[in-house]
């Protein structure tokens, strides 16, 4: 469409005009803006100076209060306490030198208490801030600065919370702990929260503090104050609180948590225990443990260098983040694949020798005499290995790797805790990715019975257990509820397994621990409605065989169990793990009875639980436990109250 | 297509396009931003880190971006303004439904790790497709209430959109540079009357609404007029920003506290010092030299933006720039009513200044286009 030049130039002329008259609007407000700011900076400046130095509006912090932590019956793991403690902002105080050494002659701080908090008031990166000269003062230190505040300026006491863990090492593996905010912490966040900056604010450092930090900090409140020239608080204008945090109630039972890591004294051990019908993790136990409220204001060297040297490695969560050949506790996972894809039928039968010959290599059956011809139930029974060479080469690593999937191992679970392991299910592809090698017949057939590259965690034999038991995808959770509102229960539809197979596995089970010839019946339970049903694990650190009792501790196999409870009606799954305890059938499976045994029955068991030769052994560590146990000796004062 | 009547062979072609940018505009562009990284450098307590050092870097990429679109022929963005503007009208729909929720409003979609505020876009898209719109409309036509009644539907729809972010600052900021290209395009006189008689009727029904289950604006948006109207109603909450923000910049006095010297800002805790609020930390540092500094670079900035218009033959170009200009006035003259207790504080940032990478890039973006409009100006 072409115009008339006529027509152009007219519109030009008009745009022009109008583009004028809007400049000059537009010049004209500037104006109006420049004569404001006149109006405000110079013809009212004074004014404004003196509103400035005299009379000035602060707004402070007020931090929220942290969520509580409770078990799964409303017992405390970690609770708020009042502490109180001494703030002094800098540029209030004049010399604060001089007044941070009145305050301390006049609450007694040592010197090195005053150097430490003089290096903190020189800092000077946050200005008007108040910083905290003494921690964890005195209820009379307290009225003693408040007595001498006029010859303190700038010096102020304030109450605050700490965090307390009545549950001490118990809980240390769950809940975790809190600590002050590092500038580590700070760098990680891309927005920090302001009241991360509150000198001495704790937020969570591990497991539930600090992987449900979001939902325990809650939201900064603030106080509004009138301070006058020399920054003191004349008078609070306007409170308005923040937002506590979220309570939080875990699936733990504490009680059986107590019992657990009380019966794991003295041992480098893990167990964990789900709840079949929900995939709540009721114990999640990792011995030793250490007490977290050490950590809260900062530990000493003194306290730390021995948790850190420690041989048993007290601050690893062994539950979730130590990964161990599962040994024979694969074997269901082997034999699964083998029977779900039809290779092979429960009742087909096996020579074992006591070897088998694989590309030019003997691998050894653990017994070996061999154990003649053995079937799916004999095999688990007997826990003969052979048996799994066999299938395995009939299988491949890929089906075996991916069946052990689906129960859940080699799978990084959602829990919040930290340093989560995802253990390891090898396949041909993994091989050639990380080792640069190709998978050698030789691999299949040591992943078949759970050793080479075959990883696993106890909470991912505890989830493969409570699978085989239940048939059901269960999946662990270990947060109940939230501020009371229950939390979903995460996947648990049907594995598509065929029953019949699940079923004979189950059985197999069941003769493991209870058939005079399965490697677990010494530590079989006898209480109708209680059988327990499992496997043995020992799974090698060292290549030789040799017998456990003549090398060093940290060259001993380590002792696997996983069970379940009641067989025909499983309630409990459980996986325990004794490092470099030995044999599985010695180290592991009595420990797994005493814990079974006690969360089926809710607390201690019956003695006839018990077969009858082992009741006089197990009435002493009874006696034992409920010694260090102490859970036992707050049930004497506090229930019958 | 008013391009065509005029002589093309005397445009330049090629990189020689550097020569004939809007230099002096790319030094006053500069000149403003600096004055931002300096104060983001005071607010940080004299640190780079956590916004002078990204403001800097993406105040580079701007310009590399404003050169580039500088340097693509004029006629190439009229071409492409229908489609901007529907894309940004897409994307305000987009983050009405998927969009994530920052301080209490809807305003950010992301793509990948790249965060969009279609909001922004739409500011310069909108005056874009206003100014395409315009150079097609015959210039007998544009009075008609036909060709009235569809501009103030382009502007109406984008606008309802970030109404119900909720961005008031933003709304208006459109409603009122769409107006200003209307004005500049030569709509009678008459509709304008007419449009400020409905904005009043508007306003009454907004303020009726309060408090019924009707009611068209949220609370806290109430509350900020309210305070504006009255800031001594409520001088703790709402009213704190005003409050602060005044004694921050009148006790600037004549020359100010001297650079990084300023207590208010530091201690006043407000919550935006380094976006919103900044223009008043650099009233109190340099005080009402440093401020009237700033307004003047502004001022030049929109002058020679104008004065680049009036030259410019070609009506896109010309209502382009002209746009352009309106909507950067408009983001300086809000925000520093604004922080003047002048205006109700409503969420604008002092452009170029105000820490805030989407803004500054569809900013200088948008004066790329008025670089191109003065690089392809017929000759």
């Amino acid at each position: 469409m072409r115009r008339s030049r006529a027509e152009t130039d007219a519109s030009h002329t008009k745009l022009s005009r109008r583009a004028a008259l809007l400049g000059g609007v537009q010049l004209l407000f500037m104006g109006g803006l420049a004569a404001r700011m006149r109006h405000l900076q110079v013809d009212q400046a004074d004014q404004f100076r003196l509103l400035a130095e005299e009379n000035r509006i602060n707004i402070r912090l007020i931090p929220p209060v942290r969520g509580e932590i409770f078990d799964r019956n409303g017992v405390q793991l970690a609770k708020n306490v009042p502490s109180y403690r001494i703030v002094m902002v800098r540029e209030d105080a004049g010399d604060f030198r001089a007044v941070m050494q009145r305050v301390a002659d006049l609450i007694n701080l040592s010197p090195e208490q005053t150097a430490r908090a003089l290096e903190e008031l020189e800092d000077n990166s946050a200005p008007f801030l108040p910083v905290t000269i003494a921690e964890d003062v005195s209820w009379d230190a307290v009225s003693a600065v408040s007595v001498n505040a006029p010859a303190l300026p700038g010096v102020s006491p304030e109450v605050g919370s700490t965090r307390v863990y009545p549950r001490g090492s118990d809980f240390a593996h769950v809940v975790g702990r809190v600590g002050r905010v590092s500038p580590k912490d700070l760098e990680a966040l891309e927005n920090p929260d302001a009241v991360l900056r509150i000198p001495r604010f704790q937020i969570g450092k591990i497991n539930v503090e600090a992987r449900e930090e979001d939902l325990l900090r809650g939201t900064a409140g603030n106080r509004q104050v009138e301070v006058n020239a020399t920054g003191r608080v004349m008078r609070e204008l306007e409170r308005r609180e923040g937002q506590s945090g979220a309570d939080l109630q875990l699936t733990i039972d504490a009680k059986l948590q107590n019992y657990v890591q009380a019966r794991l004294r003295g041992e480098s051990a893990a167990v964990v225990i789900l709840d079949c019908e929900k995939g709540d993790v009721v114990a999640n136990s990792s011995a030793p443990s250490y007490d977290p409220n050490l950590f809260i204001g900062g530990i000493l060297s003194r306290d730390y260098d021995p948790l850190l040297n420690d041989k048993y490695r007290p601050l690893v969560n062994k539950t979730v983040q130590g990964a161990y050949p599962p040994g024979s506790c694969f074997k269901m996972m082997t034999a699964m694949a083998a029977i779900e894809a039809g290779i092979i039928g429960p009742d087909d039968t096996v020579y074992c020798p006591g070897h088998l010959e694989v590309g030019g290599r003997r691998f050894h059956c653990w017994k070996r005499s061999g154990h003649g011809w053995v079937d799916l139930e004999t095999s688990l029974k007997s826990s003969c290995d052979v048996y799994y060479y066999d299938l395995a080469l009939k299988v491949g690593i890929e089906k075996i790797s991916a069946m052990a999937n689906r129960f859940g191992l080699g799978i990084k679970h959602d829990l919040a805790l930290s340093s989560v392991n995802s253990g390891l299910t090898p396949t041909k592809e993994w091989k050639l990715r990380q080792r640069g090698a190709d998978w050698v017949i030789g691999d299949t057939v040591n992943a078949s019975i759970g050793q080479g590259f075959m990883l696993a965690t106890p909470m991912q034999l505890a989830v493969m257990t409570a699978r085989l038991a239940t048939g059901r995808e269960v999946t662990p959770r270990l947060i109940k509820s939230v501020n009371g509102v229950e939390q979903p229960v995460k996947g648990n539809g049907p594995l598509e397994m065929r029953d019949a197979n699940l079923r004979k596995m189950r059985k197999s089970m069941y003769a493991v621990v209870n058939d005079r010839r399965g490697t677990a019946y010494r530590s079989r339970i006898i209480a109708d409605g209680m059988r327990m049903a499992g496997k043995t694990g020992t799974s090698q650190v060292r290549s030789a065989v040799v017998d456990n009792k003549s090398v060093p501790w940290e060259q001993r196999d380590h002792a696997l169990f996983v069970s379940f409870a009641p067989y025909d009606n499983p309630r409990f799954a459980c996986a325990v793990l004794v490092e470099h305890g030995g044999g599985g059938s010695t180290a592991a499976a009595p420990i797994a009875r005493d814990v079974m045994l006690q969360a089926l029955y809710g607390g201690e068991p019956p003695l006839d639980a018990y077969p009858e030769g082992d009741r006089g052994r197990i009435k002493a560590q009874q006696r034992a436990l409920r010694d260090v146990q102490p859970d036992a000796r707050i049930k004497k004062g506090k229930d019958q109250a | 297509m008013s391009y065509l009547e005029h002589s093309v062979k005397s445009v330049p072609t090629g990189l020689r396009k550097v020569l004939f940018l809007n230099w002096p505009l790319v030094l006053l562009l500069t000149a403003v931003a600096g004055a931002g990284f300096l104060m983001l450098y005071s607010v940080a307590g004299g640190n780079y880190a956590p916004w002078a050092a990204p403001q800097m870097k993406r105040f580079a990429l701007g310009l590399c971006l404003m050169i580039s679109v500088g340097m693509v022929p004029i006629w190439i963005w009229r071409n492409l303004a229908g489609l901007a503007y529907g894309i940004s009208v897409m994307l305000l729909i987009g983050v009405e439904l998927f969009g994530s929720v920052g301080m209490g409003a809807q305003r950010w979609i992301e793509i990948g790790s790249f965060r969009l505020q279609p909001s922004e876009m739409t500011k310069i898209t909108l005056v874009m497709f206003l100014a395409a719109y315009y150079d097609w409309l015959p210039a007998k036509k544009i009075s008609r209430p036909m060709w009235v009644l569809l501009p103030v539907l382009i502007i109406i729809i984008p606008t309802v959109l970030v109404l119900k972010q909720p961005d008031l600052g933003t709304a208006i900021l459109l409603l009122a540079a769409g107006g200003g290209l209307m004005f500049l395009a030569g709509v009678h006189w008459a509709y304008f009357a007419t449009v400020v008689a409905a904005g009043v009727g508007l306003v009454a029904a907004v303020f009726q609404s309060r408090g019924t289950d009707w009611q068209m604006i949220k609370d806290y948006q109430f509350r900020r007029i309210d305070t504006f109207l009255d800031p001594a109603s409520d001088p703790l909450n709402t009213g704190y920003h005003i409050a602060q923000s005044k004694i921050a910049l009148g006790s600037g006095g004549w020359t100010g506290r001297g650079y990084m010297q300023g207590t208010q800002s530091r201690l006043n805790f407000l919550p935006e010092k380094h976006t919103d609020f900044i223009f008043t930390t650099l009233a109190e540092e340099f005080g009402f030299v440093g401020g009237m500094s700033l307004l003047v670079l502004y001022a030049l900035i929109v002058v020679f933006c104008v004065a680049s218009a009036v030259m410019n033959k070609d009506r896109f170009a010309s209502l382009l720039t002209l746009g352009i200009a309106l909507n950067f006035f408009l983001f300086f003259a809000v925000n520093m009513s604004m922080v003047m207790g002048l205006a109700p504080v409503v969420g604008v940032p002092l452009p170029l200044v105000s820490y805030g990478g989407s803004a500054m890039l569809v900013l200088l973006l948008a004066f790329g286009l008025v670089q191109s409009a003065h690089v392809h100006r017929p000759r």
